[in-house]
């Protein structure tokens, strides 16, 4: 019987130990088959669930980007330019999230689900955001999942059991769309104060009726929702404070301070803004 | 769609998705309570008196999984077959009782270990994913784990009782899961947590036989006994 020598030092035990038990161990024994059809079993597991993590990371670091390039709409002349390179970058996002779900094929959405998730989330987020900019209206769970379908050429593998292309879709789930939706609020906020940095007087009103909507419908979901919408739910107030603050104050001043000192007013608050903006 | 609308829609998903959860919920207490009579049961072979009628006592644990199969036919009902990990949570520990619990019986009866077949054919749930309510391997496993404690137990009690052969027999089964065990590359999940107790079962049940040993009991019992 080999002594554990690694006690405690588990990573080590994935090359060195399985190799050597394998050999010294009656491996004819009925436990030892079992076990090493669980290995198998687990390996598949574990490895598809890091292929969906890699993916997700990829799909939320191409979503930031995207956020980020709709940020300067704010300060631009062409808008419609910047949404439709927008729309570029948001479809190689697709793109990823067609792999996952040809990954998912035939699994549990949910087993792996936490994998997924954050990735999922910043899309939601970037895709709203985009569809706020272009038609200034909360984009719907069904218009999101009518885009995630994919169309893919099956392999001579398994062409007896559907032939020709097959349709491929993935499903957000109602609470990935909530969470994304509760993000979007922080990014609504930040366009809001940095257009008034730019002189535009109509868009924050605008986006304040809209994060007010925003706001009502999360405290109508309230804590029947799950736990981390609760947590939310509170930057969300924040957010929406600091809107209803910037319009408040165009109101009061705006009829004092020439329209082009009106900047200089607002780039003094943002600055002071800041340090709460850090969503993630 | 506006946005009020979108909300309220969403919240109609969110109130069906707690009912599901609140009927699963029901099952799964009546679940625990039948899987804590079954331990109830097959605990009293600690006792001294217990160890002779281990055959009445296991017979007695099967008439009571009769029951465990009811409730799991009735916790399949609750749920759409194809969300089981949606919900999966919430009857994740009790199964890994049970599989613990059948375990322990079959280990009892056969001195063998129970494969995950057997396991699911007690339960009366399915191995495969897709045909259904099904055990999940990480589940079974922790459920033989939880069986390794128990028997570090029983080797020492059953000593305490006069039968020296037994702690060999459970050290020699100990080890072969152990190294089993070993074959698995384990992430770092609740499962790799107890799997990393094993080791301290193992060690006791060492001691036990070397005790044993040391005194001459363990070779007595092999040319006498048996």
């Amino acid at each position: 019987m080999s002594k554990r020598e690694d006690e405690g030092c588990g990573r080590r035990r994935r090359t060195e130990v399985g190799q050597k038990s394998e050999d010294c161990i009656n491996s004819d024994s009925a436990v030892i088959a079992a076990f090493k059809v669980f290995q198998q079993e687990l390996d598949t597991k574990h490895d598809k669930y890091e292929r969906l993590v890699k993916s997700s990371r990829d799909i939320t670091i191409e979503s930031k980007r995207t956020i980020f390039l709709l940020h300067r709409v704010t300060s631009v002349p062409d808008v419609e330019e910047i949404l439709n390179e927008a729309d570029v970058k948001l479809d190689g996002v697709r793109q990823k999230i067609g792999q996952i779900a040809e990954e998912l094929r035939g699994e549990d959405l949910h087993q792996f689900h936490r994998a997924i998730t954050p990735g999922i989330q910043e899309y939601v987020e970037a895709v709203s955001f985009h569809h706020f900019i272009r038609h200034r209206t909360l984009i719907s769970l069904e218009e999101i999942n009518a885009r995630l379908v994919f169309m893919r050429e099956n392999k001579a593998v398994d062409e007896v059991t559907c032939p020709g292309p097959c349709v491929l879709t993935f499903q957000i789930t109602p609470t990935d769309y909530l969470l994304g939706v509760a993000d979007l609020t922080g990014e609504l906020m930040r366009m809001c104060i940095s257009s008034v940095g730019n002189g535009d007087m109509d868009t924050p009103f605008l986006l304040s009726g809209f994060l007010r909507e925003i706001h009502d419908g999360f405290s109508f979901i309230g804590n029947t929702g799950p736990y981390e919408v609760s947590k939310k739910l509170h930057t969300l107030r924040q957010s929406l404070g600091k809107v209803e603050d910037a319009c408040y104050t165009l109101r009061v001043r705006g009829s004092e301070i020439p329209k082009h000192m009106l900047a200089d007013v607002f780039s003094s608050r943002a600055a002071h803004l800041d340090p709460d903006d850090a969503m993630p | 769609m506006s946005v009020t609308e979108m909300f309220s829609y969403i919240q109609g998903f969110l109130s069906v998705d707690q009912d599901i959860r609140e009927d699963i919920r029901k099952v799964v207490q009546v679940l625990e309570q039948t899987a804590r009579e079954i331990l109830t049961v097959l605990q009293s072979v600690h006792q001294p008196t217990g160890f002779k009628d281990i055959p009445s006592k296991c017979l007695k644990a099967r008439e009571l999984f009769c029951t465990v199969r009811n409730h799991t036919g009735e916790l399949k009902t609750k749920f759409p077959a194809e969300q089981y990990y949606r919900y999966h949570e919430h009857w994740r520990f009790v199964l890994q009782r049970l599989a613990f619990l059948a375990a322990f019986v079959v280990y009892l009866e056969s001195e063998s270990l129970v494969t995950r077949e057997e396991v699911a054919k007690i339960l009366a749930i399915e191995i495969d994913r897709e045909k259904g309510f099904h055990l999940d391997v990480e589940d079974y496993l922790a459920g033989v784990l939880i069986l390794a404690s128990e028997l570090s137990r029983l080797a020492v009690n059953s000593v305490t009782a006069g039968d020296y052969g037994r702690p060999l027999r459970i050290s020699n089964f100990i080890n072969e899961l152990d190294s089993g065990f070993r074959l698995l590359n384990l992430k770092n999940d609740p499962l790799r947590k107890r799997y990393d107790g094993l080791k301290y079962d193992v060690k006791k049940i060492e001691e036990v036989v070397y005790d044993l040993s040391i005194r001459g009991l363990a070779k007595e019992q092999e040319t006498g006994g048996e």
